[in-house]
C-alpha cells in the first residue's frame, strides 16, 4: 500500500497548500447538500403516520449524532497516531476538531430532548443510549479543559491524546446501547444488514443532510487547523511566505 | 514499522484492550440497574422488588384500556407476549400511547404486583412510514384478515 499520501498529510505545510484547495469545495458543497436536506426534510418530506410532523426533527437529530460520533472516531485515531507516530498535525486536528464535535453532541442532545418531550412525554430519561452520548459530549468537554489549561504545549498534546484514545470505548457503548439494555430510545433505522425501516422519500434527505454536514465540518475542521498550523509554525520560512504573499 | 513506534502501538493496544475489559466488566456487573425498565416477565418471575420506584416496559394489550369517565384515572396491560402487568396511572397520557404501543411506566408494585404509575413514557419504534402507506397497510391486513 502506498502511504505518501498520509505521510505527506502529516507535514503543516503540505497540509496547508492541501487545504487551501478543499476546504472551500467541501465547506461549499456541505452546504449546499445540508441546505437541500433540510430544506427537503422540514418542508416536503412526508410526516411519519404515528408521530406526525414532530419526527422531521430527525433531519436535525441524526445528522449531528452521526458526526458527534465520527468527529470522535477521528479524535481517538488522531490521537493514536500522535501516541505513536508523532506527527506533527495529529494534535492539531485534536485541537481543531474537539469544540467541533463538542458542539455536535450537544445538538444531537438538545434536539432529541425536544423530540422526546412530545413523542415520549419526557425530555430526559436516564437510558443507556441517552447517558452514553452525555458521557461523549463529557469527554468532548474534558478534551477542550484539558488543551487549554495545560501551559507546556507538547504536555497539552499528550495529554489529550491519551483521553482521546480511551474515550474510544464509549463509541460501541453508543452504538449498541439500544441492543445491549432496554433503552427507551429505538434501536437504529439504518443497518448494513437490512434495508431502510422507512422509505426512500424520507431517508433521502436524511442522506443529503448527513452529507452535507460531513462536507461543513469538514470545511471548518480544515480551516480551523490552518489557524493552528499557522500559530505552531508561525517561525518557518513558508509560513512568512505564505502570510506575506496571500495575507491572513 | 520502527521498532520505537511498534512498542508504542503495542503500548496504547495493550492499554485499551484492559481498559475496554475493566468498563466491559462493570457494565457487565451494572446491568440490572442500566437497563431502563423491568419486562413483565421479570416481574412475574419476582425479579423486581416490591414498593420500590421502578419502570415496567411492554406493549398496551388490545381492548385492556378501562378510562374513568369523571377523572383522569386509567387502567391497562402491558405485555411482552409472555406475562402482563396491570398498571394504574392517573393523569395525561403522551400522545403516542394508544393500544398496540410500546410504553414505559415508572412507579410501585403493590402486593397484588399492579404498578400505581406516577409517569407513562411512550416508546415507539425505528420504522417510520407516511400515513398514506400505513393505512394501506392496514387496509390490506383487514382484507387478508376477512378474507
Amino acid at each position: 500500500m502506498n502511504w505518501i499520501w498520509f505521510h505527506k498529510l502529516g507535514s503543516p505545510k503540505w497540509f496547508f497548500q492541501w487545504a487551501n484547495k478543499w476546504s472551500k469545495f467541501a465547506f461549499f458543497i456541505g452546504v449546499l447538500l445540508l441546505t437541500i436536506g433540510v430544506v427537503w426534510g422540514l418542508g416536503f418530506a412526508p410526516a411519519d403516520y404515528q408521530q406526525g410532523n414532530s419526527f422531521r426533527i430527525i433531519y436535525i437529530h441524526v445528522p449531528t449524532a452521526i458526526l458527534a460520533q465520527s468527529c470522535y472516531l477521528g479524535l481517538g485515531v488522531a490521537g493514536i497516531v500522535s501516541l505513536v507516530w508523532r506527527m506533527k498535525m495529529a494534535p492539531v486536528f485534536i485541537k481543531a476538531v474537539a469544540p467541533l464535535g463538542a458542539v455536535m453532541a450537544l445538538i444531537a442532545l438538545i434536539s432529541g430532548a425536544i423530540w422526546g418531550k412530545p413523542t415520549w412525554g419526557a425530555w430526559w430519561v436516564w437510558d443507556a443510549r441517552l447517558t452514553s452520548v452525555l458521557i461523549l459530549f463529557l469527554l468532548y468537554m474534558g478534551v477542550i479543559a484539558i488543551q487549554n489549561s495545560l501551559d507546556d504545549m507538547q504536555l497539552a498534546d499528550k495529554a489529550v491524546a491519551v483521553i482521546s484514545v480511551v474515550g474510544l470505548i464509549n463509541l460501541p457503548i453508543i452504538k449498541y446501547s439500544v441492543e445491549w439494555w432496554n433503552t427507551l430510545h429505538q434501536p437504529a433505522t439504518f443497518t448494513i444488514t437490512a434495508k431502510p425501516a422507512m422509505p426512500m422519500e424520507m431517508w433521502l434527505p436524511l442522506l443529503l443532510s448527513t452529507l452535507g454536514m460531513y462536507g461543513f465540518i469538514a470545511g471548518v475542521a480544515m480551516w480551523r487547523m490552518q489557524a493552528e498550523v499557522l500559530v505552531r509554525e508561525h517561525r518557518a520560512n513558508w509560513v512568512k511566505k505564505e502570510v506575506l504573499d496571500n495575507g491572513i | 514499522m520502527h521498532p520505537v513506534r511498534k512498542k508504542r502501538l503495542i503500548t496504547i493496544s495493550a492499554i485499551l484492550v484492559i481498559i475496554g475489559a475493566a468498563v466491559g466488566l462493570m457494565l457487565y456487573a451494572l446491568q440490572q440497574n442500566i437497563n431502563l425498565f423491568y419486562s413483565p416477565s421479570q416481574i412475574a418471575e419476582g425479579e423486581a422488588p416490591d414498593n420500590v420506584m421502578l419502570r415496567v416496559g411492554g406493549m398496551v394489550v388490545e381492548n385492556s384500556v378501562k378510562r374513568d369517565s369523571q377523572t383522569l384515572a386509567v387502567q391497562f396491560e402491558v405485555t411482552d407476549f409472555a406475562h402482563k402487568v396491570t398498571i394504574q396511572y392517573k393523569g395525561i397520557l403522551p400522545d403516542l400511547f394508544r393500544e398496540g404501543q410500546g410504553i414505559v411506566a415508572q412507579g410501585k408494585l403493590n402486593q397484588d404486583n399492579v404498578l400505581i404509575a406516577q409517569e407513562v413514557l411512550a416508546k415507539h419504534d425505528e420504522k417510520y412510514m407516511p400515513p398514506e402507506i400505513a393505512e394501506a397497510l392496514d387496509k390490506a391486513k383487514q382484507k387478508t384478515e376477512s378474507n
